[in-house]
């Protein structure tokens, strides 16, 4: 089975069998990623442009060595160094972009919705990158992977998502992705930080503490507290988010024994993470990045048309 | 001028007619209903049997854009959106460029609208200065100058001290007060309903509450200042019932609601689809269902489009950007006739909500056939089919989430002081 999306902009529209091909395929080019010559000529003469309207390190990167690895020509285009400042709209960006004949888009934008936008209105494939509080599909599909490497499946896992789930949008594609997969979400953070119907959105449960979403589960997936939100109105204090749902040894503890934490990072040490378990044996949040680059490959590879590989 | 309209069905709820007659208007003004009716040689006659006829439809909320935003829509292309929905008359809000705060303002409006439109416009002054909510506009002057009403629509009145008094000063000099009704903090940065869709979509919502509370704060002002208020375009379940409570002890306040609030529930953004994007937010369908419980038990007063046109440049953008509203004079009619072929509303209670209640909350000389009435007339076929499209809308904007709709009903003739200004 080849994979039909010219875009992959959400989990939420992949299938069972789409998301394990995707997993699959990142499995097998990860093996790249551990040679001496790290690069393979399956994606030349493909051009990629990355095109950032959010800052990124870690993403931009990782999506620029995956493309690079395959020998596509990678561009990056940020928002502080493009026409956007000139007040160019999202159209006439993507207008003046695709007339360079470009075969992917990878973009990160703040506004939900933006690449669904775009790829309505451009030929070549976009690739979402994150975009507002909706979806990080790439994101998603790490995790995923992360988690399928170290207990063989994803079926039957009991995964906790903790933190501000209203403005994440790893904790949605994370949802969408783990629930078709068959895992069991379970979700702890703040009143302030929970939306409406979350429930509804896959099979989750919402639980009032952390440590009930933590107990007996496989994984615990922190999530990044945005600190500039804390001088407004959803939080009293680091301090107090801290305490009631910072991961520290001992909430961990309550989790199986052979659990992993993971963290899309960046991480904030000593607030939704206290520095011994973000550096303990379970933490799986380098593995995460590294699993980055292989997922990443994988995308560029399918929305390029390429079969599933051996 | 002159029209005879024959053998239609007359609903004229401001006199109880409901009867096939004749409407024979002189002059401009109803001179005659009645069966038989015999018009002097050469007068013009419309055959309307198995047509409904009744008072001129009068849009209470419209957006002309006009002066200063006149590449969304002018006083002119307007008026035509208008008499081809079946309106005869509509009142247009104060957020233009410059706002409608003066006298001069209001009349270049009145002036141009004598000149090019084809329908009555009705201009609505602001509540208060530069529409700023901070000190009261010159009511008493917009008043003398023709404006029906006053509205800082587009946003609220934050100042509840200053709404009492705009509601005791308005009371005073008999004009209507009409209130945008939104908290805003509560709105923030909130683009759609908050809602399991806002959830899906990762965007950020708009909960049912900020409408409330504002509604609730109006009703108590007007009740604690013994004047009427309206409250503009409302959403929700809770809008509804505080607005019934309200009417049941005798408070003075009235409301009127969209027919998008009656038709579309938010699942209409998916997509981040723009022309889904107005404000109040579409809301639930627990919220649809209240909104047409309220027009049938009389809660809710008037239908208004609250027709806002936009430029494509302004809705063809990422969701967050694109600005609030979509046109709805085109439209109204045959959404609101929905209601009386889902046996929600009777055709009485259709033409009260849109012609003669506006009227009324306005102090408008019109949404009636009474003889000696100005003659305003709607010639409806109820079984006429058609499809909205875009090339074929009178308004010089296009953003309509209906857009390819198929339709039931609309105005066949739409006659102004007894002119066919309109003719499907």
């Amino acid at each position: 089975m080849g994979f039909r999306h010219k875009d992959i902009i959400a989990l939420k529209d992949l299938t069972k069998e789409e998301i394990t091909l995707l997993l699959d395929t990142a499995d097998s080019l990860s093996e790249i990623n551990q040679r001496d010559i790290k690069k393979v000529p399956t994606l030349r003469g493909k051009t990629v442009i990355n095109l950032f309207y959010e800052a990124s390190t870690r993403t931009r990167t990782s999506f620029e060595i995956a493309a690079k690895r395959l020998s596509a020509d990678a561009v990056n285009i940020t928002a502080s160094t493009s026409s956007v400042v000139k007040g160019e709209t999202l159209s006439d960006t993507a207008n003046n972009l695709l007339a360079m004949k470009p075969d992917i888009i990878v973009m990160r934008h703040a506004v939900s919705g933006a690449h669904e936008y775009l790829a309505k209105r451009v030929s070549c494939s976009v690739i979402n990158a994150g975009d507002g509080a909706h979806e990080h599909p790439s994101q998603g599909l790490l995790d995923m992977l992360t988690m399928r490497q170290k207990f063989g499946k994803l079926d039957g896992l009991k995964v906790a998502i903790i933190g501000d789930i209203t403005h994440s949008r790893v904790a949605r594609s994370d949802i969408y992705g783990l629930t078709t997969m068959g895992s069991q979400v379970f979700l702890a953070g703040p009143p302030t930080m929970m939306p409406v119907g979350i429930e509804r959105l896959g099979n989750v449960t919402v639980c009032k503490d952390m440590r009930e979403a933590v107990d007996k589960a496989d994984v615990v997936m922190m999530l990044r507290i945005q600190l500039e939100r804390q001088g407004k109105t959803l939080l009293p204090s680091m301090r107090e988010y801290s305490r009631y749902f910072g991961l520290n040894p001992e909430v961990l503890g309550l989790a199986k024994k052979n659990a992993i934490v993971m963290h899309p990072g960046p991480i904030n040490r000593g607030v939704e993470l206290a520095s011994s378990v973000a550096d303990c044996d379970q933490s799986a949040i380098l593995t995460q990045v590294e699993n980055g680059v292989a997922v990443r490959m994988a995308m560029l590879y399918h929305v390029c048309g390429g079969e599933p590989v051996e | 001028m002159n029209l005879l309209i024959k053998g239609g069905r007359v609903i004229d709820p401001s006199q109880g007619i409901d009867a096939n007659l004749d409407v024979l208007i002189a002059d401009g003004v109803v001179l005659e209903l009645g069966q038989g009716l015999a018009a002097p040689e050469g007068t013009p006659a419309i055959d309307a049997s198995g047509l409904i006829v009744t008072p001129g439809l009068i849009d209470m909320h419209v957006h002309l854009r006009d002066p200063g935003l006149e590449y969304k829509e002018d006083i002119a292309t307007g008026s035509r959106s208008a008499a081809a929905g079946g309106f005869t008359s509509v009142a247009c809000m104060p957020n233009t460029s410059p706002v409608i705060d003066s006298k001069a303002i209001a009349s270049y409006i009145i002036n141009k609208a004598k000149s090019e439109a084809l329908v009555n416009v009705f201009p609505i002054g602001c509540i208060t200065k530069g529409g700023k909510g901070e000190s009261l506009a010159e009511m008493g002057e917009l008043k003398e100058a023709g404006c029906v009403g006053v509205s800082d629509d587009g946003k609220p009145v934050c100042n509840s001290e200053l709404m009492r008094r705009a509601l005791e000063y308005a009371k005073g000099i008999g004009i209507a007060v009409i209130s945008h009704s939104e908290d805003l903090a509560l709105v923030g940065e909130g683009v759609m309903n908050e809602g399991f869709v806002s959830t899906e979509l990762g965007l950020k919502g708009i909960p049912w509450a900020a409408e409330d509370i504002a509604v609730a704060r109006e009703v108590y002002l007007a009740e604690f200042a013994g004047a009427p208020v309206h409250i503009a375009h409302i959403s929700t379940v809770g809008s509804a019932r505080i607005i019934r409570n309200a009417k049941a002890r005798g408070v003075k306040a009235t409301c009127e609601t969209a027919p998008h609030y009656f038709t579309l529930t938010d699942e209409a953004v998916r997509g981040y689809e723009t022309n889904a994007k107005m404000n109040p937010p579409l809301r639930s369908a627990a919220d649809v269902e209240a909104m047409k419980a309220g027009l049938a038990d009389g809660t809710i007063d008037a239908i208004a489009t609250d027709h806002a046109p936009h430029h494509p440049d302004e809705k063809d953008v990422e969701f967050n950007v694109a600005l609030n509203g979509i046109v709805g004079l085109e439209t109204s009619l045959p959404l609101s006739l929905k209601l009386v072929e889902e046996g929600r509303l009777d055709l009485n209670q259709l033409v009260s909500l849109m012609s003669c209640t506006p009227a009324k909350i306005l102090g408008l000389d019109r949404g009636t056939l009474k003889v000696g009435a100005v003659g305003d007339v709607t010639v409806i076929d109820p079984a006429k089919e058609w499809q909205v499209e875009a090339a074929k809308l009178e308004s010089k904007s296009k953003n309509s989430p209906f857009l390819g709709w198929k339709m039931k009903g609309r105005a066949v003739y739409t006659v102004v002081k007894g002119q066919v200004v309109y003719q499907a």
